[in-house]
């Protein structure tokens, strides 16, 4: 990471901490706003919380692992999640994760090379009565059909990049 | 408003004039308004069935620790596979639940709210925040509410970060506090040392709307319906196998039969009551009730059809609770793997009889040793479908 992106972060994090306060109950709120704005939380950013809040980096580690919407590993822009619980199965998750990953090109767990699209599986998303339901980062998609998966990621590609229609929310 | 209309009844909530549980409450001290919501006969709506009553008659009776004071949480953490009545609640009635929050406020003497809100429902946020800010607007949050003086509350949005286990409250009182969620130990408990070590009252999104309609109505209203020991309306999520999926409002006590007609659901092989930590029901013992004294849940009921391998729904609940667990505690973290593991050896047909009375042990074992009710629930599904469907299950030849 260059120094200056590196003091930017700084700056960012001491910003978010001075925001939603020097406490420990700040933590998790400022690792999500570091998230949205990074994809990542990586082992720079959770130092500096943990110097900020004054704690110990490993309390930053332990509940950055813990919690399946925060990560450390670097994320696509547009974060796809497809849930796997019982209803979305009943109502056929099983096709609409394979059309995912024939037109994303990437199987669960991975991010594409380009950065823009992960995808992962999630529990229960409490749609159950609208599967399969695909959350992609805060919109979600209900009673999705394999067919319907090409516009779905089109429609993303068209707030994100060079094309974009309008600034993306994450 | 919530995506696609799920609602496929009338709520109670709709009828309630807005506010007049909270003026109701105003009029009342403390006393008398724990009195109302203990004559009812309320139990949590999020699973687990305390007495709310009870419940805030603990919180109003502790002694808040120096420099602190009481909280008041709503518990929308609504992660139970096969429920999102709570969704629903937050997307239409989420003055309802503010005001509830608000008279449990006034009943205990808490001084700040805080709606912790799954990661999952983040798009329900900003609306959210727009009625709380209306409500301050309106004095109905802030200080001096309802020209009270001194009676002074507020809430804030706190965020959840995807855990199914912060649904338990003690978990999400850790996380809460910037921590890993994992359940702490009970006793004490969060009435009395909760958030911040503070009083602490954590009820259900629901729960706290009927309080609004309770007090509204008053507590006759409420024990007229329902059953003795489960009283009142109870909201449904019903999903799987039936034409009319979606929110329903029923009296509790209703049987698993009268249930599936209504939703479309005739037919059904099996229904699992209580979502994966509940139990599954099959066709013979529809005629069974939906209270907290016969088979009791959250509000998450799933469908099966005729068809369904219930070996692959078994599967689902097991997979489900291994990425789930917390990991905290041996009998969930170990217990629940080694379940996975023995329907993929149903599944393959490589299962002998004495294994699967081990496995039965086990459960038994998890669901005395565990530390939290994820733990200690997490086999009845399990249980119930090798109990049930014990002839589908045995002797697989076919790989599924």
């Amino acid at each position: 990471m260059l120094i200056g992106q590196q003091q930017r972060l700084q700056d960012d994090i001491h910003g978010l901490v001075e925001r939603f306060g020097r406490q420990r109950s700040s933590l998790i709120p400022v690792l999500q706003e570091i998230q949205k704005t990074e994809t990542t939380i990586s082992d720079f950013a959770m130092q500096v919380v943990a110097d900020e809040l004054g704690i110990h980096p490993a309390e930053v580690y332990g509940v950055t692992s813990f919690y399946a919407f925060l990560r450390q590993e670097s994320r696509g822009r547009f974060v796809f999640r497809l849930c796997q619980t019982i209803s979305c199965d009943l109502s056929g998750k099983a096709r609409v994760a394979r059309q995912l990953e024939n037109d994303l090109g990437i199987a669960f767990g991975e991010t594409s090379a380009d950065g823009r699209f992960s995808l992962e599986w999630a529990s229960c998303l409490g749609m159950c009565d609208q599967g399969p339901a695909l959350l992609v980062n805060d919109r979600v998609y209900t009673r999705v059909t394999p067919e319907q998966v090409h516009a779905i990621i089109d429609e993303c590609k068209s707030t994100f990049g060079a094309h974009a229609r309008q600034v993306a929310h994450s | 408003m919530s995506p696609v209309n799920s609602k496929k009844t009338p709520f109670t909530f709709d009828s309630v004039e807005p506010e007049s549980g909270l003026r109701v409450a105003l009029g009342m001290s403390r006393a008398d308004i724990i009195g109302e919501v203990s004559a009812c006969s309320l139990r949590g709506r999020g699973g687990a069935g305390f007495p709310t009553g009870t419940k805030w008659n603990l919180a109003a009776a502790a002694k808040v620790k120096a420099g602190g004071q009481k909280y008041v949480v709503c518990n929308a953490d609504e992660g139970e596979p096969g429920t999102f009545k709570d969704r629903v609640i937050l997307a239409d009635h989420a003055n309802m639940v503010f005001e509830g929050m608000t008279i449990a406020a006034r009943a205990i003497g808490a001084t700040v709210g805080i709606l912790y809100l799954r990661s999952e429902y983040v798009y329900l946020r900003p609306q959210l925040e727009q009625v709380l800010e209306t409500r301050r607007q309106n004095h109905l949050l802030g200080g001096d509410i309802g020209g009270i003086a001194g009676f002074t509350f507020d809430i804030h949005i706190h965020m959840g970060a995807g855990a199914y286990v912060c649904g338990e409250e003690t978990a999400l009182i850790e996380s809460l506090e910037g921590h890993r969620g994992e359940p702490r130990n009970r006793p004490p408990f969060p009435v009395d040392t909760g958030f911040n070590g503070q009083p602490t009252v954590v009820n259900n999104v629901e729960t706290f709307a009927w309080v609004v309609c309770i007090l509204s109505r008053t507590a006759q209203w409420f024990k007229s319906i329902g059953t003795a020991k489960s009283t009142g309306y109870k909201l449904f999520s019903v999903s799987g196998d039936c034409r009319e999926p979606g929110v329903y409002e029923f009296p509790l006590g209703i049987t698993v039969s009268d249930l599936l007609e209504k939703v479309g659901g005739q037919g059904a092989k099996a229904v699992q009551i209580g979502g994966a930590s509940g139990h599954c029901l099959p066709a013979s013992e529809f005629g069974r009730r939906i209270s907290f004294e016969d088979v009791s849940t959250g509000g998450s009921i799933i469908v099966f059809g005729h068809d369904r391998d219930m070996l692959a729904v078994a599967r689902n609940f097991m997979e489900f609770f291994v990425e789930e667990s917390c990991g905290q505690c041996t009998p969930c973290r170990a217990g629940n793997t080694k379940l996975l593991q023995g329907v993929e050896m149903l599944q393959r047909g490589e299962c002998s009889m004495t294994y699967l009375q081990e496995l039965l042990g086990l459960c038994e074992t998890m669901q005395l040793a565990s530390k939290c009710g994820l733990g200690q629930s997490s086999p009845n599904a399990f249980v119930s479908i090798v109990k049930h469907f014990k002839d589908e299950i045995m002797g697989r030849t076919l790989v599924h």
